[in-house]
């Protein structure tokens, strides 16, 4: 081994010299191309814009006519009878809650073995395609799968089985924004938590989690988001309820199914209500989402 | 730029006049034969070095050496991935560091380490202390209150961060938060510490805070800590050891090595002409 150094040298360059038509005439094409980007992408925001807008002014006006204090402190009752949605907004509180609080720790625990544990082996690869897929997979679905474990074998739909599908909604998120959240963690931190001797569960819970910490209630609070204003799953499990009922072994009401039954029916204080519900579910969701969008902005 | 002059004028001009060379100090830790591989790559060659006891150890040396891996080595860093292996003695007390078998949360309180970036934990500074010494020990509160005063007045952090021991250790500045690790190294009460480059991210001032640190510490601890500065290794460092391409070039008395180093690979590297 010589550690010679050679004088660091090397033969001049030849100066490259720029033609200035090229360049003239490259650089009116790329504001060209700059300005046609700009436009088409403002009037597709537009669109957008425009669509949404109308779609929540035609939702505040139709709900606000239709809510008033029966809506929340009256059980839906048969038309004519000034009814309320309370059954529906207590239904869809308690299922969206126990959903959350099912699947959130599964969702953490999947999200956690795929960012600490199973970075690139085959099995994690697996369980995440597998967890993509469920994202993605139609709610209905769910539903149905929920129906023929738990639905049809016991012999009736309950708020329980409705739990369980929003529960099974949730896990995929949850475990998508985990692992995300936990992969931004750096590796630096790490080493200098194991570097102290802490064995891996600490460094994971002690030091990445409190990291995370931001990210993941985010995703959880998304997760909320989705499953509330979920009808299909819910259809086929706890199917909803006219009367009051707390039971988790029988059927429980919530504001999408009673929104879905009472939109499409030819009593008009019962399309009313749909309206409030909807209003309640979408008010709802976006106080949630902004709620998400502050911790994260915050972390 | 391209050219080097015929005699290069020293980096390092003098190695502090009131530096005495250090009494010879028994081994804290003994390298012998120490190979390293990342995957098949060989990053340490056949290293022999000793870690005299309650000194500072300098290892120096051009990117890529294999200083930073040898540091890893010391306190099995590199088991946490896949593919690194190490080969050969690394004798503590008489047993060999890197034997399988060897207990490596006991063994990295005994061999702390601070790093090149300052790394709080995101929690408050109190809890950044007590999560080490939480890990090894279990303490009353009044003693782990002392236990962080301790610390961090070792790491001459106390005066300033006592009224808000509680807030978030992120609010630090670069250079307290370089302190608070050492802090939290020096608070399990390791008996090496390992610093892997600890001034690289840190303004003048905040390095001369560490590098007066580092000299305090060495009554208590063997300290090794690699470095790409000169002068930081002539300050600091009582023994120097270069190294190049995954070899250990030269080792010595840090005034015998800055200013007359054995080997010509030393005197080029540590008088700037390559490196």
């Amino acid at each position: 081994m010589s550690a010679t150094i050679a004088p660091f040298a090397h033969p001049p360059f030849a100066r490259p010299v720029r033609d200035a038509r090229v360049a003239d005439r490259l650089s009116r094409h790329r504001r060209r191309v700059d300005i046609t980007v700009k436009v088409l992408g403002t009037l597709a925001t537009l669109l957008g814009l425009l669509l949404l807008a109308s779609i929540l002014l035609t939702l505040i006006w139709r709900g606000m006519a239709g809510i008033g204090i029966t809506t929340f402190t009256h059980i839906t009752l048969p038309p004519g009878s000034h009814g309320g949605l309370l059954n529906a907004i207590v239904g869809s509180l308690v299922q969206t809650t126990l959903g959350t609080l099912i699947g959130t720790p599964v969702g953490l625990m999947v999200g956690t073995y795929l960012a600490e544990y199973a970075r690139g082996s085959t099995l994690g690869n697996a369980v995440r395609f597998v967890s993509d897929v469920l994202l993605s997979a139609p709610s209905i679905l769910i539903g149905l799968f929920v129906y023929t474990l738990l639905v049809a074998p016991f012999g009736g739909f309950s708020g329980i089985a409705g739990c369980i599908a929003l529960a099974i909604l949730v896990v995929p998120i949850v475990v998508r924004t985990t692992e995300d959240m936990l992969r931004l963690v750096p590796i630096s931190l790490r080493e200098a938590a194991f570097a102290l001797g802490a064995p891996k569960w600490q460094v994971t819970v002690m030091v990445c989690y409190r990291a995370a910490r931001e990210g993941i209630a985010t995703g959880v609070l998304l997760a909320v988001a989705r499953v509330a204003g979920e009808t299909a799953p819910l259809l086929f499990t706890s199917l909803g309820n006219l009367n009051w009922s707390l039971s988790m072994t029988q059927p429980m009401a919530s504001l999408p199914v009673t929104i879905y039954q009472y939109a499409g029916s030819a009593f008009d204080d019962w399309v009313d209500l749909a309206w409030a519900g909807a209003l309640l579910i979408t008010f709802g969701v976006l106080a949630l989402n902004i709620l998400a969008r502050a911790v994260l902005r915050r972390g | 730029m391209n050219d080097v002059p015929a005699t290069p004028a020293p980096i390092v001009t003098s190695v502090p006049e009131t530096k005495e060379i250090p009494a010879p100090a028994p081994a804290r830790i003994s390298i012998r034969r120490l190979e390293f591989f990342y995957g098949t790559n060989r990053a340490l060659k056949g290293i022999d070095l000793d870690l005299p006891e309650r000194q500072v150890t300098g290892m120096i040396g051009p990117s890529g050496c294999g200083k930073s891996t040898l540091l890893r080595v010391l306190n099995r860093m590199y088991d946490l991935y896949p593919g690194q292996r190490a080969e050969g003695e690394v004798l503590m007390d008489g047993s060999n560091l890197i034997a399988p078998g060897i207990d490596l949360n006991q063994l990295r309180s005994r061999i702390g380490m601070v790093f090149q970036k300052p790394t709080p934990f995101p929690m408050s500074i109190y809890e950044n202390i007590a999560f080490g010494v939480k890990l090894h020990e279990r303490l009353p509160k009044a003693e782990m209150d002392e236990r962080v005063e301790w610390s961090l007045t070792r790491a001459a952090l106390w005066e300033e961060v006592r009224d808000r021991l509680f807030t978030p250790a992120l609010g630090l500045s670069g250079g307290q938060q370089q302190r608070l690790c050492i802090a939290r190294t020096i608070a399990v009460r390791p008996e090496v510490i390992l610093f892997d480059e600890p001034t690289s991210a840190l303004d003048p001032i905040s390095t001369l805070k560490i590098e007066e640190l580092i000299d305090e510490l060495k009554q208590d601890f063997t300290i090794a800590i690699v470095t790409h500065n000169m002068q930081q290794a002539a300050r600091c460092a009582d023994q120097v050891a270069f190294f190049y391409l995954g070899e250990l070039v030269e080792v010595g008395s840090a005034t015998q090595m800055f200013t007359a180093p054995k080997q010509k690979q030393t005197q080029e590297y540590i008088t700037g002409r390559f490196g």
